[in-house]
């Protein structure tokens, strides 16, 4: 059994490489200034949006709700024109002023936010909308490959509402790698799963898309998810784009305080550029950024960067500890007023009211200058 | 037990019910999908006047539709021209007539069942590369079924039990434009309480039947969509 299920596996990879024209210079998808105002609205949902996804890549947009992260895989699936910009699939131009390509031509498949399944159809025809065009025996072959590798094979007669939640996306997924698309674009694919659900299922869409070598694209509001999944990340926020980079860039060296924030916990400490370096209550760091010399300036510091060590003479104070399982998360009141965070091994349990002297070990040194509204005070 | 003008009064009211329907759907569908999808001004307006039939007086109805299929009148006298009979007192002048009559009872379901299935399963579709057309037939449509089975049976019925409209559009030909309805105000005219009470109690009981079929259906259609 456990044979047959990878022989399938890899007999589908092979099938999926040849059908599939290699560029690797070119991107695949390229959104160029895109904006788009709603009829009715004053205020853009997107504006002047940019970015390009390479052929197998995963890029992640990330924002709060509301910042038009959704409006912009709407765009790209072509259920939106956009006012200004023009987006390019497969070097085809599909979304400009003067071209449009209908969403169903566009090549696109998509696993929507509640999975969209059509609950008059079984699995079996579901999977097989997208085929229609095909010979029903191979209609048939290719509803089995993909059921098998989303880990469904056997509930090709049971109708959506027979399924679980992870097993309603499974089919979704299935749904819309079918007919093979140039680009997925995933809404949101875990907000309707359980916690513990998503982990594994977070896992498992990896391990499929990097089967089927699929180009995609995933709206989240989640970080974490994010970051563990992107190989670039886009943040939104207020319908523009903050920063794109990679998980890494945008987690260490963010460039806008929104990011610092948005992407993990982050608190922002005062300080002044004196003698070549910025100067705070809580180290000396490097000036990477050349500010000049007096300007006060904003230092970015994560959780994770802070020690805590209790110290009676300390003038530093625990305020409270959140217990994370794996962590224990620390906000400390420093002699200023200042607040830190400051994350610890899950056995550092240390009381509220404990005085603790406080080190910083940054390797990346985030600075601000302090003009910038600060979101997070 | 029925007499000969009674059996003749019964085919033709359900020829032009069955008929009516048809026409109502074929109609109705682009109508209640439009309803359900601008976002066009229009919208309120053309709303209204589609709900006209349900507060009109039926005689208002009957009155500018007689007017307007009178020979000389805006579709009466086109209608001479092309097909060298007069339009006005026929069946065709019935459909005509039920159809407008009924439209609220057939637009208006479709339009909620329609804004219950919402873009969601078009754009899902659209996704899976199904033209617009492709996506109302095979996936909007049958998602919308407990609509189009209520606009069924609210049409038909409607158009049973119509009787002002009829009778100014069609008069009272036998065999020709005189319908049930009729038939049972001619038998209370002239005192023939019995055979006025065959027909309005078959009437009572098929409503009724009716009906009954079309609410079981909808409780147990296994897809719900809102």
């Amino acid at each position: 059994m456990i044979h047959i299920f990878f022989s399938s596996q890899r007999l589908y990879r092979t099938a999926f490489l040849d059908t599939r024209v290699i560029m690797s210079a070119e991107p695949l998808i390229a959104l160029d200034h895109i904006s788009l105002i709603y009829p009715g609205n004053i205020s853009p949902a997107i504006t002047d949006i940019s970015f390009s996804v390479c052929e197998g890549d995963l890029v992640a947009i990330l924002g709060p709700s509301g910042c038009g992260k959704t409006t912009v895989l709407r765009v790209i699936a072509g259920f939106e024109r956009p006012t200004q910009g023009q987006v390019s699939i497969s070097g085809k131009l599909v979304a400009s002023p003067n071209a449009w390509v209908e969403a169903e031509n566009r090549g696109v498949g998509m696993v929507f936010q509640d999975y969209a399944l059509f609950p008059h159809l079984t699995v079996m025809q579901n999977v097989a909308f997208g085929l229609r065009h095909s010979t029903p025996h191979s209609q048939h072959e290719k509803v089995r490959e993909v059921l098998t590798l989303v880990g469904l094979g056997g509930f090709e007669s049971h109708y959506p509402n027979a399924l679980s939640g992870g097993q309603q996306q499974r089919v979704a997924l299935a749904r819309a790698l079918a007919p093979r698309p140039a680009v997925l674009l995933l809404d949101e694919p875990f907000s309707n799963l359980d916690p513990d659900m998503t982990e594994r299922m977070r896992e498992e869409l990896l391990e499929i898309l990097e089967r089927t070598g699929s180009t995609s694209i995933l709206v989240t509001h989640d970080h974490e998810e994010a970051l563990d999944m992107a190989d670039n990340v886009a943040v939104l926020n207020t319908g523009r784009l903050e920063q794109l980079g990679t998980p890494d860039e945008i987690y260490h060296t963010p460039t806008t305080e929104f990011v610092a924030d948005f992407v993990g916990q982050a608190d922002f400490v005062p300080g002044q550029i004196s003698k070549g370096k910025v100067v705070t209550e809580v180290g000396i760091f490097e000036n990477v950024r050349k500010i000049q010399e007096q300007t006060r300036v904003l230092v970015m510091i994560r959780p994770d960067d802070v020690r805590i060590r209790p110290c009676e003479t300390a003038s530093a104070q625990v305020l409270r500890r959140h217990f994370r399982g794996s962590e224990n998360l620390y906000r400390v009141l420093l002699p200023s007023g200042q607040l830190l965070y400051s994350s610890e091994s899950s056995t550092a349990v240390y009381p509220v009211g404990t005085t603790v002297e406080v080190h910083v070990e940054t390797i990346h040194t985030v600075v601000f200058p302090q003009e910038q509204k600060c979101p997070h005070p | 037990m029925l007499s000969y003008d009674d059996l003749q009064a019964l085919w033709l009211t359900l020829q032009l019910a069955t008929v009516t329907v048809c026409v109502l759907l074929i109609v109705g569908t682009p109508i209640a999908w439009w309803l359900a999808h601008s976002r066009s001004k229009l919208q309120t307006i053309v709303e209204a006047v589609v709900a006209l039939p349900l507060v009109l007086p039926p005689t208002v109805l009957g009155f500018y539709l007689l007017i307007a299929m009178s020979p000389q009148g805006i579709i009466g006298s086109p209608w001479l021209q092309f097909t060298d009979a007069t339009l006005s007192f026929s069946f065709t002048a019935l459909v005509i007539a039920s159809t407008l009559y009924s439209l609220p009872f057939v637009v208006q379901p479709l339009q909620t069942s329609f804004e219950a299935v919402g873009s969601m399963p078009l754009e899902t579709a659209s996704m899976l590369r199904a033209s617009p057309v492709d996506a109302f037939i095979s996936v909007a449509s049958p998602l919308a079924l407990r609509g189009y089975i209520t606009a069924t049976v609210l049409g038909f019925a409607h158009t049973l039990g119509e009787f002002g409209v009829v009778l100014m559009v069609g008069g009272s030909i036998p065999g020709k434009t005189k319908v049930l309805s009729i038939s049972i105000y001619d038998h209370v005219e002239t005192l023939e309480y019995a055979q006025a009470h065959t027909l309005s109690g078959g009437l009572l009981l098929f409503s009724f039947i009716t009906l009954l079929i079309v609410y079981t259906i909808n409780r147990r259609l296994p897809i719900r969509v809102a």
